[in-house]
């Protein structure tokens, strides 16, 4: 692993085992309310301070970063299915079929698409499904464009017309040319796609269409967190920011310095 | 017995860059192609090699009328027809090594291949270093020798070779040509050379046709 991947690495690491064991190692009760212990700066046995309900802001920002990434993850996998299939079927098939595809797509990318999640959100009950739904619905549109631009640049390529005078089936050509060349950019956009996701679910909550608010989500805490900037309890929004930023960064760094190594001079220069 | 061009007239987009041209390559015969760039010599390539429709005209292969392209013909009949592209870069899968290249239209065919492989590599002079690495780690020249490999791995009746020497530095040019003049001697391969470099198609051709510009 390069050094440079250390720290993105080790945030990403980090935050998915507090995440996973949050209920063990800190197990209190995220939606108690201690009234004795309300808006406390950070201290020892409140490391994030507390809210205006006397909840620990840090112990309820890592249930909400659960959230936030299964929500971020999901959708993007989910996403990523919708728009490979699309985008493969149009890069496949290309003529009237990529042609109808793509300009259903340009049509829904004109929508803005937080204003078309919210519109899929308000349809559905709030629950985390919605949100899912409604982040994955408009998040497929990217991967469709890349898998069919990336489908119709090889079908052209010498290489492809080799593999058919060689007598190559269209599923070998499928399993042994395209799918190895269009996979890890598959992968890249999901990967890429996991902090965007995360971040409209952040503000789907942020505006109460996410998830119930007895629940810990990041964008319900920051939105919560608010009334308490004017008192000065900083800490109640910063602290599930801070959480949101950090992680997000983290995944996008990683994601892109994987892009850099996708192509093989790269890697064969960086592994030099 | 031949591969024939009959009246082929081809384009791309409805701009035709070919004409009612005529070419038939005779088993064991060296048939040489010259024409100015933008003649339609890769075009008129890519029609014989099956890959490309013809908007009038057709191909026939030892006698029958091929009427489909690309895989609507069947495998059998497309291995027939070899071909060697200008560049062997852009003819190489940058995710394969030399080796999988050379295998890789015997495994899609369902047939053995380790021997097969060793002996081309060995005849296009290919080590073993060079046979796991990678296009990208490879010189022009010694791509080009597996693409070559490649191109006779089902020992086709018919080798197209389009511009294939032109990138090439003149020992690689004149090792393709004996491998590639070799395998005429043993099994009547019939060859198209497509060219613009006058001196090698009268050295090496049998008879040589041109194409103009339209």
């Amino acid at each position: 692993m390069d050094k440079r991947d250390v720290t993105p690495a080790a945030v990403i690491g980090l935050a998915v085992a507090a995440c996973l064991l949050v209920p063990v190692i800190w197990p209190l009760d995220q939606s108690a309310v201690a009234l004795d212990n309300i808006s406390q700066a950070p201290s020892l046995t409140d490391p994030g301070g507390t809210d205006d309900l006397g909840r620990d802001v840090l112990h309820r920002s890592l249930y909400g970063l659960r959230v936030s990434l299964l929500v971020g993850v999901v959708a993007a996998l989910v996403a990523t299915v919708l728009g490979g299939l699309i985008g493969g079927v149009a890069g496949l098939l290309g003529g009237w079929t990529d042609r109808i595809l793509m300009r259903v797509i340009d049509t829904i990318a004109a929508l803005p698409h937080l204003l078309l999640g919210i519109f899929i959100v308000a349809m559905l009950r709030p629950s985390l499904g919605a949100v899912v739904l409604s982040v994955a619905l408009t998040h497929w549109l990217s991967t469709a464009r890349i898998v069919r631009g990336e489908l119709l640049s090889l079908r052209t390529r010498p290489f492809i017309d080799a593999a058919i005078t060689g007598g190559a089936s269209r599923a070998r050509i499928l399993t042994r040319h395209l799918l190895p060349h269009v996979l890890p950019k598959i992968a890249l956009a999901t990967t890429l796609m996991v902090p965007h996701a995360v971040w409209h679910e952040t503000a789907l909550s942020f505006l109460g269409l996410g998830l119930p608010p007895h629940l810990a989500s990041l964008g319900n805490m920051i939105n919560d967190g608010q009334r308490s900037l004017l008192t000065g309890a900083w800490w109640a929004s910063i602290v599930p920011g801070l959480v949101i930023v950090t992680v997000t960064l983290a995944i996008a760094a990683l994601a892109a310095r994987w892009r850099d190594r996708l192509d093989p001079r790269v890697r064969a220069e960086l592994e030099l | 017995m031949s591969l024939t061009a009959h009246g082929v007239s081809a384009g791309y987009r409805g701009q035709q860059v070919l004409h009612d041209v005529t070419i038939t390559i005779e088993p064991g015969e060296t048939v040489g192609l010259r024409g100015p760039s933008g003649s339609g010599k890769s075009t008129l390539v890519r029609v014989l090699a099956l890959l490309h429709r013809p908007d009038a005209g057709h191909v026939t292969l030892d006698g029958t009328q091929i009427d489909d392209i690309r895989h609507r013909v069947p495998s059998s009949r497309r291995t027939q027809i070899g071909v060697l592209f200008q560049s062997p870069r852009a003819a190489s899968d940058p995710r394969l090594t030399l080796t999988d290249i050379i295998a890789e239209p015997l495994r899609a065919t369902r047939q053995p291949h380790e021997q097969r492989v060793a002996e081309l590599a060995d005849r296009v002079g290919l080590t073993a270093d060079l046979l796991g690495r990678r296009p990208h780690a490879v010189s022009d020249g010694q791509l080009q020798r597996a693409c070559l490999a490649r191109a006779l791995v089902h020992r086709p009746a018919y080798l197209l070779c389009d511009e294939a020497t032109t990138m090439l530095d003149a020992s690689t040019q004149a090792h393709v040509a004996a491998v590639i003049t070799d395998e005429q001697h043993q099994r009547e391969m019939g060859v198209l050379l497509v060219s613009h470099d006058t001196t090698l198609l009268t050295r090496w051709a049998d008879r040589v046709a041109s194409i103009t510009q339209q």
